[in-house]
C-alpha cells in the first residue's frame, strides 16, 4: 500500500514528477559523466597499450616510442638479445617511415607507414581482408581516402620524394590486402602497414637493420618490472618503459583532469541531493493534510516515514536511469569531438564506460535521494495530527 | 450473490461489533458527569462504560497565550450507545473528540477508552490505538484522492497487516454496505459528497472498531445526502456500533439517544433524547 501511495503521489502530479526526474536526470548525467572522465582517460590509455599483450616498449635511449625519429640501429641483434630471455613470449619491432602515395606530377598523398613482422605486430587490428606480406600492405580508410584506392586496387608508394628533382625514392608497388584500425596513430592520419624488411629497405641506410621501437610481451606479468630492467641492463642504448610505469606518468599529467572531474561529480551530486530534498519537502508540505489523515486512521510513523522516502528513491532513482542513457549520448558525443584534438591516438578516448563505476556512482546518487526524503518524511510523520487536520483539508 | 448470502456476509463483516455490543442490548443508560454540579445525569455502571472521561482538561498555546478548549469534562458513554456532542464554534466539542480518538493528549485528567489509558499512551501505542479501536469520520471525509474507493478503504487494512485478498474483499463488502457496491474502482472526485462520506465511513469500519467518532459527519452535505448519511449511522449503531459525533445539525442530535451539550469547554447539559 505504501508503495500504491508513492507511486500515486508521483503519477498524480505527473508534469512536476516528469520535471523532477529530468533535473536529477541531468544531475546524474554530469555525475555520471565525470566518474567516466575521472577514470576514462587512464583507461582507455591502459587498454591502448595492451591491445596486443605487449607490456614493455623500448625506444632509443632517452626517448620514447615514437617521441622522435631517432631508431635503434642493430635491431637484429637486440631483437636476438630479447629472444634469448625465456620470459619474453614475443617481441615485435616496428620502423616508422613516411610514405608518398605516388602520382604522376608528384605524391598524391603523404601518409604514415609502420614496417611490422605481422605475426607479432601489437599496431593495428584488422578490420577485413588479407594481413600485410610480401606485396601487400594494409590501410586505414584514410589512407584509402588520400590514395583514391580501395581493398584490391594497387598502389604505388614511397619511402621518399626530392621536389627538386620531382624524384622518389625507395618506390614500391603493393596491393591493398585489407583495412585496419591502428591504436597509436593519430585521429585523420592515413596510416599503411607493410613488411619491416620493406620499410628498412625503402629507408635505404637510413633503415638498414633499423627499427624505431619493440615492444615486448612478458609471459608472466609479475615478472615485467625485473624483465625491464634486465632489459635495460643487458641492451644500454635503449629505454625500456612498462605499461605500468606508462600509466603512472599519465596519471600524474592527468591529475587536474581528475581533480576537475571529481568537483564537479560532487558538485552535480549535490544538486541532486537538494533538488529530490526541496521537491519531495514541497511536495510534503501540499500534502499535510494527507499525511495527518494517515496518522488518525493509524498509519505508523515508520510507515509514514517509509512512503516519504519511497517518493525520494523513486524521483532519484528514475532520474539516475534516465542520467544514465542521458550520460552516455553525452559521453559519445564529446569522445567524437575530444577525438579530433592534435596528437590523439585514433583509439584514445576521454570518457570510458566502465559498468561498476557507473553503478556505484548512480547507486550513490540514489542513496542521496534517499538520504533527500528523511527530512520531509521527519516533518511529514511529526505533523500535530489535531491541528493539521483542522488546518488542512485533502482532495 | 443472494440475499441470503448477503446477509450472511453483512453478519460477518459485524460480527465483532455484535460480540462487542453482547452485553449493550438493553437500552444503554443516559450516562453522564460533568464537573458542574448542575448536571443531574450522573453514571451508575461504569463496566458497561466504553469511554470515561475523568475531569479532562487541554489547554493550547495560541500566540503567546493559553486557551483552554476544555476546562473539566467528566462523562461515560455505554457500549452500544449513540451520543451527539452539540455547542456552538469553539466551545470544545471536536477537541473533545480527538481526545477520545487518541489524536490529542489532555492537558490534565483521564481519557479511558475501551479500558485503555489514552492520555497516557505513547505515540506507537496511540497509533495502533486509533488502527484498530475507533474509527474516525471526518466533516471533510478526508479520502486520500489518489486511492480508489475500494484502496481509500483498504489502508487501514493493510496498515493493520490484513492480507491483500483478504482485505479486498472486506473493502468489496464494506462498500456494500454502505450502499457503494458500483463504486469501488471510483475515485474520491469521481464521487459525489455523501458517497465520499460513506466511503469514509467504511474505512472508519475497516478495522472493526469498538468505537465510531465522527466530526460533523453531515456538515459539507446537502439535507437529503445528510439524511442518507444519518441513515446509515442509525444501522450502524443498530448492529452495535457504539458512535460519538460532533454536529451542529439538528436532525443528526436527534437520530441519537443521548445528546451532550458544551459550552466554554464544559458539558452544559447532557440528556437522554429517546
Amino acid at each position: 500500500m505504501r508503495l500504491t501511495l508513492a507511486a500515486a503521489a508521483l503519477l498524480g502530479r505527473r508534469a512536476r514528477t516528469l520535471l523532477a526526474v529530468l533535473g536529477v536526470a541531468v544531475s546524474a548525467a554530469l555525475l555520471l559523466d565525470m566518474v567516466m572522465l575521472a577514470t576514462g582517460m587512464r583507461e582507455s590509455f591502459r587498454e591502448l597499450l595492451l591491445a596486443r599483450g605487449y607490456q614493455l616498449r623500448l625506444a632509443p635511449k632517452g626517448t620514447l616510442p615514437f617521441d622522435s625519429e631517432a631508431t635503434v640501429d642493430s635491431a637484429s641483434a637486440v631483437l636476438a638479445a630479447l629472444a634469448r630471455d625465456p620470459r619474453v613470449s614475443a617481441v615485435s619491432p616496428v620502423l616508422g617511415t613516411q610514405l608518398f602515395v605516388v602520382g604522376e606530377a608528384g605524391p598524391r598523398a603523404t601518409a604514415f607507414g609502420l614496417g611490422v613482422r605481422p605475426a607479432v605486430q601489437g599496431d593495428y587490428e584488422r578490420l577485413d581482408g588479407d594481413d600485410v606480406g610480401p606485396g601487400r600492405l594494409v590501410a586505414n580508410t584514410d589512407f584509402l581516402r588520400v590514395a583514391g584506392a580501395r581493398v584490391g586496387d594497387s598502389v604505388e608508394v614511397a619511402a621518399g620524394f626530392d621536389p627538386q628533382v620531382r624524384a622518389y625514392s625507395g618506390r614500391r608497388r603493393y596491393l591493398v590486402a585489407g583495412t585496419a584500425r591502428f591504436f597509436y596513430t593519430a585521429a585523420g592520419q592515413p596510416v599503411a602497414a607493410l613488411p619491416l624488411a620493406d620499410a628498412q629497405a625503402m629507408r635505404g641506410d637510413d633503415g638498414r637493420d633499423r627499427v624505431s621501437a619493440f615492444m615486448a610481451r612478458v609471459a608472466d606479468t609479475a615478472q615485467t618490472e625485473a624483465v625491464r630492467r634486465d632489459i635495460e641492463r643487458r641492451v644500454p642504448r635503449v629505454s625500456a618503459i612498462s605499461t605500468a610505469t606508462a600509466l603512472a606518468q599519465v596519471e600524474q599529467r592527468l591529475s587536474y583532469f581528475r581533480q576537475l572531474a571529481f568537483i564537479l561529480g560532487s558538485v552535480s551530486l549535490a544538486v541532486g541531493f537538494l533538488l529530490v530534498s526541496t521537491l519531495v519537502t514541497v511536495s510534503v508540505n501540499e500534502r499535510a493534510g494527507e499525511f495527518a489523515v494517515l496518522r488518525a486512521v493509524g498509519v505508523s510513523r515508520p510507515h509514514v516515514v517509509q512512503q516519504v522516502v519511497l517518493e525520494g528513491l523513486a524521483l532519484s532513482a528514475a532520474g539516475a536511469l534516465a542520467g544514465l542513457a542521458l550520460g552516455l549520448v553525452t559521453a559519445r558525443y564529446l569522445n567524437a569531438v575530444l577525438g579530433d584534438f592534435p596528437g590523439l591516438p585514433a583509439g584514445f578516448e576521454f570518457f570510458v564506460f566502465r559498468p561498476g563505476a557507473a553503478w556505484r556512482a548512480l547507486g550513490l546518487l540514489a542513496a542521496s535521494g534517499v538520504v533527500a526524503g528523511v527530512y520531509p518524511a521527519w516533518r511529514a510523520a511529526s505533523l500535530p495530527v489535531a491541528r493539521t487536520l483542522r488546518e488542512e483539508a485533502v482532495g | 450473490m443472494s440475499d441470503t448470502e448477503r446477509a450472511r456476509r453483512r453478519d460477518v463483516i459485524l460480527s465483532a461489533a455484535k460480540d462487542r455490543s453482547a452485553a449493550a442490548t438493553d437500552p444503554p443508560e443516559s450516562v453522564s458527569r460533568s464537573a458542574d454540579p448542575s448536571v443531574a445525569a450522573l453514571p451508575q455502571d461504569d463496566s458497561r462504560a466504553v469511554i470515561h472521561l475523568d475531569e479532562v482538561r487541554r489547554a493550547f498555546r495560541v500566540g503567546g497565550e493559553t486557551v483552554e478548549a476544555l476546562r473539566g469534562v467528566s462523562l461515560r458513554v455505554a457500549r452500544g450507545e449513540w451520543a451527539a456532542v452539540v455547542g456552538p464554534s469553539g466551545c470544545g466539542k471536536s477537541t473533545l473528540l480527538n481526545l477520545v480518538g487518541a489524536v490529542d493528549q489532555p492537558t490534565a485528567g483521564r481519557v479511558l477508552v475501551d479500558g485503555a489509558d489514552v492520555g497516557a499512551m505513547r505515540d506507537r501505542e496511540a497509533t495502533a490505538f486509533r488502527l484498530r479501536r475507533v474509527g474516525f469520520v471526518f466533516q471533510r471525509f478526508y479520502l486520500l484522492p489518489v486511492l480508489t474507493a475500494r484502496e481509500n478503504v483498504e489502508l487501514p487494512m493493510a496498515e493493520a497487516g490484513v492480507g491483500r485478498a483478504e482485505r479486498g474483499e472486506r473493502a468489496r463488502e464494506l462498500l456494500a454496505y454502505v450502499g457503494l457496491g458500483g463504486r469501488e474502482r471510483h475515485r474520491p472526485a469521481q464521487l459525489s459528497g455523501g458517497e465520499q462520506q460513506r466511503v469514509a465511513i467504511a474505512r472508519a469500519l475497516a478495522n472493526r472498531p469498538a468505537l465510531l467518532l465522527a466530526d460533523e459527519p453531515t456538515g459539507e452535505l446537502d439535507a437529503r445526502t445528510g439524511r442518507e448519511v444519518i441513515a446509515l449511522l442509525e444501522r450502524l449503531n443498530a448492529d452495535g456500533t457504539t458512535l460519538v459525533i460532533v454536529t451542529h445539525d439538528e436532525t443528526l442530535a436527534a437520530a441519537g439517544r443521548r445528546v451532550i451539550h458544551m459550552r466554554d469547554g464544559r458539558v452544559e447539559r447532557d440528556e437522554a433524547v429517546r
